[in-house]
């Protein structure tokens, strides 16, 4: 099999780039990292990968609202050229900055559709500051390419802005119906939880991560990136030398090249 | 046409836990309320755009159109001011308007992202600038203390009660040319020194006259731009005078202090794996066949005193330059932070006119460090926090950042001809004297009067540098690189020119707004820049790559082999300077040091203690106390690099002794940075407390697994004025401990940085801080999977104590709480520790340590409660096997002294037979065992006293909610 080509996306302020771009060859991919600007010059160039990438930072400062400025200039110019992609099969991953791009787009959780538009929100953590720690999260799969096969899976966290809002209780309970809800942050007995700092931003039902309709475009909050080798483990030094803790992060990225075999 | 645009959630619960969480902290700052204080955020939008379309841009664009909406009105100019407040009742009051916005000139970086957003959705905007608006409900007498101490920051904002009145954005006026020269040459002394205050130049009266020799000798005044440039090389801050300078002190004399203290010890070491010291921005030694590691550590304080959020996010900011400015440059890839502020329970009635509460300080300079460093992208991964009454008018504000940096480009060279380029942020007024400003004490009028040496930072501009310049180095696209620090483009090019010469056209430099003299743009310290020597065959490549990335590029001027430094605005020479009178003319500084012993006393035990109660008094010391809730905001994990956090254990609470850094995946080589700070000892006997500083910052190095014999240091000294001799004194017996310790130890000094006048005028009384040495350590370890961390593992394994007991109760926490005269300070015994350090390293390479944990703060007693909460379970411990000196064979001693060199170690059951030989020579000894009582919250931590009696039993879940208590600012939600 061909290693398939996954593009790694930066804006001004992107600054998880480097890591996305080593997880994506860590799993089997070849891995380019590009300036969003090189894009825009020739957004065809596109088709020569099979995966898109938004990685985390703080794109354009995220001054105006996280995602908000990125999203703005995808509208502008390559709405037409990303929907092209997702529809011939391409596969999206936004990781916190990135899921909030894909959020503000309205990429997610709505997909690639013929207008655009936020239909939901990344806004502040209920505790109205940035926050590190690794949140422990249940996986339903459903159609996401990304996460087959993983029910349950501990990445680090580290955003201000995260608490997953929709525009109405309803339009959250049909993402569930939908099984776009692919991920949540559970409690020490492994139910979904509002509580911080179990959920650490206060999302409804524990939100951390979504995917679109075709379950090829996926967001979440926490990193898996910052998972791929088991001394990345909070607690590896724990664990019988023998016996490290797997990399679950890493699964995301090899599942999505599985997927395109 | 300007337009208010204000946004406001749909949903007003969305908000309402900030609101609740601003009207909580009103009351901590001593505001009697109640209060109401509801916060919404706004734009203000000058340009030629209607109200329909900047509706349109708003919800493409400038709101969350999910979750927010916007109301827009238009702003009318207002020709009076009676809609002041009137303060005259304490009664309620009606709803006040309060908004917030920066002063002019003051970076806005949201406001900046508007601006763009706007222009490249087509519209035809001028300026755009961010606003707060505050609807508040309380006691009208005390509305303006709550804008002064909670809402606005006089030094970069200002607060408008009532309507917005604006008939324009940005007034800063049209700058007119005209030369100035400043008159020296037939003034006496006492014009001298007049002129010298006037402008703001800290130039001594020495200083003053050898200038008027110069000038004389060459016939002419010299220019204002001229006067400033000296005036700004030759500062504390950026020449080091007293640190360089002759000292003069009872049988010994210095003719440089530092060369002759700490350079002396690095250069007799001449380790074969340093490879540049005290030359460049930061300290380069190697690490593996393809990277070396450089690490620097600078001060923010004085900015910090006055805009604790600005200060210590353009500390943070500038440290980051200062590897990215080193050799050719260097990628960040960690930061650390140190703050020492006074007790956060300090009464607000008490404050000093001027004065920002700690509370108000601490949260400042954290969110500013969070703020810059998040952004930036680099892992904040180490640090600490001292409180201390005596830092209430003088916080101290340490940033680091370590670099990774190809090896080979460790140097750098100038050429003639190289264009002069500066690249990054845009010039303002930002930052003007901050370089003269931090070699003064601080006034109550400080605020006032130096508020232009406060800045704002832009940590995506820095970003976007970075971006550019790791892509340039690699290609090859310039000669060398500094950063623009202290005295801005005059330190950058003096410096960088200072071989050659230079001359530099300033009305090239890009303005952040017009209105800039000559002489200002030449000395501005606005944030971000960097000024590159750059072939002029490589300037188009270098110039397109700038341009992909949105970054601005400038020839500023061109390195010429003429020894002269020649500023000139529109063909104008406003500055002719000679660069060896520059960088080599400053008079030596001659201080003199006299001792002032301060008497010791041996503490009388008396008979009853109650050591739990002590141990829990000690937990809540704010010096022991949980950090938890600074380290959660700081991205520790970003780059993926971070493989011994700064919160190690089961829950990730509990706190490392170092972080673990694994910079390139190619090998498992890793960094291991911590630092160490004695800020109780210095006023007793400084050389001790330089000695146990060193000593902090190197075990909790070897304490995670860092090889001894590959240790880097670097000093941060904050001291009082250097002109009092007792000052100066403690200041030279520290820089002596460091000599001493660092040649015993074989652990050069890489780097490092002073910062003198740290000193608070108030009623004609001056206070200075402690006498604050920060040490910061950078270890390497062959292989990180190594690494060891420091909570208990396994129930069973025993506790050994490492080290050799002390009776000194001198400078530690405990006798902060429980002494009321100075005490005598431990010695560290330089040929014991470094056997310790060396065996302890050989017992963890060797895999036969399960947790270490280094003695510090509180002791024994306190490290035990560390480990115990870190692996949630307990401990079952005796004292009667601790290695110790005669007279140190005392409980409390034993329980809570801190002497330094010692470890605590827990060791499995089949590796106590090989321990027990590799250590046979060091004082080590059986404390206990771990216990898990296998139920969650029912483990205890259970120490007997020499005579077997219980001192101290507790649970491991009560010590933990004691020890989370005093900084769990945690918000409530």
């Amino acid at each position: 099999m061909v290693a398939p080509k996954a593009l790694v996306l930066r804006a001004p302020g992107t600054n998880c780039d480097q890591e996305t771009a080593q997880a994506w060859k860590m799993a089997g991919a070849e891995s380019e990292i590009w300036h969003f600007h090189r894009l825009l010059e020739s957004p065809e160039s596109l088709s020569g990968f099979q995966i898109l990438t938004f990685p985390g930072g703080f794109s354009y400062g995220d001054d105006l609202g996280a995602g908000r400025v990125w999203s703005a200039r995808i509208h502008l110019s390559l709405a037409d050229t990303l929907r092209k992609f997702v529809d011939h099969g391409g596969l999206i991953l936004g990781i916190c900055n990135g899921f909030q791009v894909l959020v503000a787009t309205g990429l997610l959780p709505d997909g690639a559709r013929a207008e655009m538009r936020p239909t939901a929100s990344l806004t502040y953590n209920v505790s109205r500051q940035f926050e590190s720690r690794w949140v422990q999260m249940q996986a339903k799969p459903g159609k996401s390419v990304f996460l087959n096969g993983i029910s349950s899976i501990a990445l680090p966290s580290a955003h201000g802005e995260g608490r997953f809002m929709t525009s109405s209780p309803e339009a959250l309970q049909q993402l569930q119906a939908n099984g776009q809800v692919v991920l949540q942050y559970v409690d020490p007995s492994g139910q979904p939880t509002e509580q911080y700092p179990a959920n650490p931003n206060g999302s409804p039902q524990g939100v951390a991560g979504v995917c679109d309709p075709t379950g090829r475009i996926l967001g979440l909050m926490p990193h898996p990136e910052r998972f791929v080798t088991p001394i990345h483990h909070p607690n590896w030094t724990r664990f019988p030398k023998n016996a490290l803790p797997s990399p679950d992060g890493l699964k995301l990225f090899t599942n999505a090249i599985a997927s395109l075999a | 046409m300007i337009w208010y645009l204000e946004i406001v959630p749909r949903n007003a619960l969305i908000h309402a836990s900030a609101n609740a969480h601003r009207e909580q902290e009103a009351m901590e700052l001593g505001l009697p309320g109640p209060w109401s204080i509801h916060e919404t955020r706004g734009l203000i939008i000058e340009g030629q755009i209607s109200k329909s379309s900047l509706e349109g841009a708003a919800i493409a664009a400038l709101l969350d159109p999910v979750l927010e909406t916007g109301y827009i009105h238009e702003i009318m100019a207002r020709h009076n001011d009676s809609e002041l407040l009137v303060q005259s009742s304490d009664t309620p009051v009606k709803t006040q308007v309060v908004h917030v916005l920066p002063k002019p000139g003051v970076t806005d970086p949201t406001g900046d992202t508007a601006l763009g957003i706007l222009k490249s959705l087509g519209h035809d905007i001028q300026k755009v600038r961010t606003v707060r608006t505050y609807r508040i409900q309380g006691p009208a007498a005390f509305l303006m203390d709550l804008v002064r101490r909670l809402l606005a920051n006089e030094a970069v904002e200002m607060s408008v009660i009532g309507d917005l009145g604006i008939d324009h954005l940005q007034a800063l006026g049209h700058y007119v040319f005209k030369r100035l020269e400043v008159p020296i040459l037939g003034m006496t002394d006492v014009e001298l020194m007049e002129t010298s205050k006037k402008g703001q130049l800290s130039l001594s009266i020495d200083e003053m006259r050898i200038i008027q020799g110069h000038y004389a000798a060459e016939g002419r005044n010299p220019s204002d731009c001229e006067l400033e440039t000296i005036a700004q090389t030759w500062s504390e801050h950026c020449s080091h005078k007293t640190l360089k300078g002759v000292v003069q002190k009872r049988g010994r004399s210095y003719r440089n202090l530092l060369k002759e203290t700490i350079f002396a010890a690095t250069s007799k070491l001449n380790a074969d794996w340093v490879v540049s010291v005290f030359a460049d921005n930061a300290g380069v030694v190697s690490f593996d066949d393809t990277y070396d590691v450089c690490f620097k550590v600078e001060t923010h304080n004085h900015p910090s005193a006055i805009d604790p959020y600005g200060g210590a996010n353009t500390g943070i900011g500038g440290v980051i330059r200062d590897p990215m400015g080193t050799g050719l440059g260097a990628r960040p890839i960690a930061n650390t932070d140190v703050f020492c502020v006074a007790p956060p329970n300090f009464p607000a009635d008490c404050l000093p006119p001027g004065v920002l509460h700690p509370r108000r300080v601490l949260k400042g300079v954290v969110a500013g460090v969070r703020d810059y460093g998040n952004r930036m992208g680099i892992p904040t991964v180490n640090g600490a926090v001292a409180f201390h009454p005596d830092y209430l008018a003088n916080p101290l504000v340490f940033c680091g950042t370590i670099g990774l940096i190809p090896r080979g480009m460790s140097e750098k060279s100038v050429a003639s001809g190289d264009l002069i380029v500066a690249m990054g942020g845009r010039t303002g007024r930002d930052g003007i004297h901050g370089a003269t400003f931090s070699s003064i004490e601080l006034t109550s009028d400080s605020e006032i009067v130096s508020s232009g040496a406060v800045q704002i930072g832009n940590a995506i501009t820095e970003k976007m540098v970075l971006d550019v310049l790791m892509q340039a180095r690699d290609r090859g696209l310039y000669r060398a690189i500094t950063d623009c620090g202290a005295g801005g483009f005059s330190s950058a090019v003096g410096e960088m020119g200072a071989e050659l010469g230079a001359i530099v056209d300033l009305e090239n430099a890009p303005l952040k707004y017009e209105g800039l003299s000559y002489t200002e743009i030449w000395i501005s310290e606005a944030q971000e820049r960097m000024v590159l020597a750059v072939p002029p065959d490589k300037w188009e490549a270098l110039r397109a790559l700038s341009e992909s990335e949105g970054v601005e590029s400038t020839v500023l001027g061109t390195f010429v082999d003429s020894g002269r430094l020649v500023l000139k605005y529109h063909g104008e020479v406003v500055g002719d300077l000679d660069m060896h009178f520059l960088h080599d003319g400053r008079p030596k500084v001659t201080r003199r040091a006299e001792s002032n012993p301060v008497a010791t006393v041996e503490p009388n035990y008396g008979i009853s203690h109650d050591h739990t109660q002590e141990l829990m008094e000690l937990l809540s010391d704010e010096n022991i106390a949980s950090k938890e809730w600074i380290i959660r905001q700081y991205d520790h994990e970003v780059l993926a690099g971070t493989v011994v956090k700064p919160l190690v254990g089961v829950g990730a609470d509990a706190p490392s002794d170092a972080a673990v850094l694994w910079p390139s995946h190619e090998t498992y080589r890793g960094l291991v940075v911590s630092c160490g700070l004695q800020i109780h000892a210095g006023a007793v006997d400084s050389y001790r407390m330089a000695a146990l500083a060193i000593d902090e910052a190197v075990r909790n190095c070897v304490s995670v697994g860092a090889d001894p014999s590959r240790i880097a240091l670097l000093d941060n000294f904050c001291w009082g004025n250097p002109e009092r001799p007792d000052n100066l004194d403690r200041l030279v017996e520290a820089a002596e401990a460091c000599h001493d310790i660092s040649l015993a130890w074989k652990t050069p000094f890489i780097s490092g940085k002073d910062s003198l006048y740290n000193e608070f005028l108030h009623d004609g009384q001056s206070r200075s801080i402690p006498p604050t040495l920060l040490i910061s350590a950078m270890g390497q370890m062959a292989d990180v999977r190594q690494a060891v961390t420091m909570d208990f593992k396994e129930a069973g394994n025993e506790i050994w104590v490492l080290g050799y007991t002390q009776a000194a109760m001198g400078g530690s926490v405990w006798a902060s709480h429980f002494l009321n005269d100075p005490a005598p300070i431990p010695v560290v015994d330089c040929d014991l520790a470094l056997k310790i350090f060396h065996k302890l390293h050989e017992a963890i390479v060797k895999g036969w340590i399960r947790s270490c944990h280094d003695i510090s703060e509180g002791g024994l007693a306190v490290a035990l409660a560390e480990m115990a909460m870190g692996g949630r379970m307990g401990a079952r411990c005796s004292l009667r096997d601790i290695p110790c000196e005669d007279s140190a064979a005392i409980d409390t001693v034993l329980l809570f002294g801190e002497s330094p060199s010692r470890f605590i170690v827990e060791v499995a059951s089949d590796q106590i037979e090989n321990l027990g030989e590799l250590w046979a020579e060091l004082p080590v000894g059986r404390l206990g065992e771990v216990v898990g009582a296998g139920k969650p919250g029912h483990d205890r931590m259970l120490i007997k006293g020499l005579d077997q009696s219980i001192l101290i039993h507790s649970l491991v879940e009560e010590i933990q909610t004691v020890w989370k208590r005093p900084l769990d600012w945690f918000p409530k939600c």
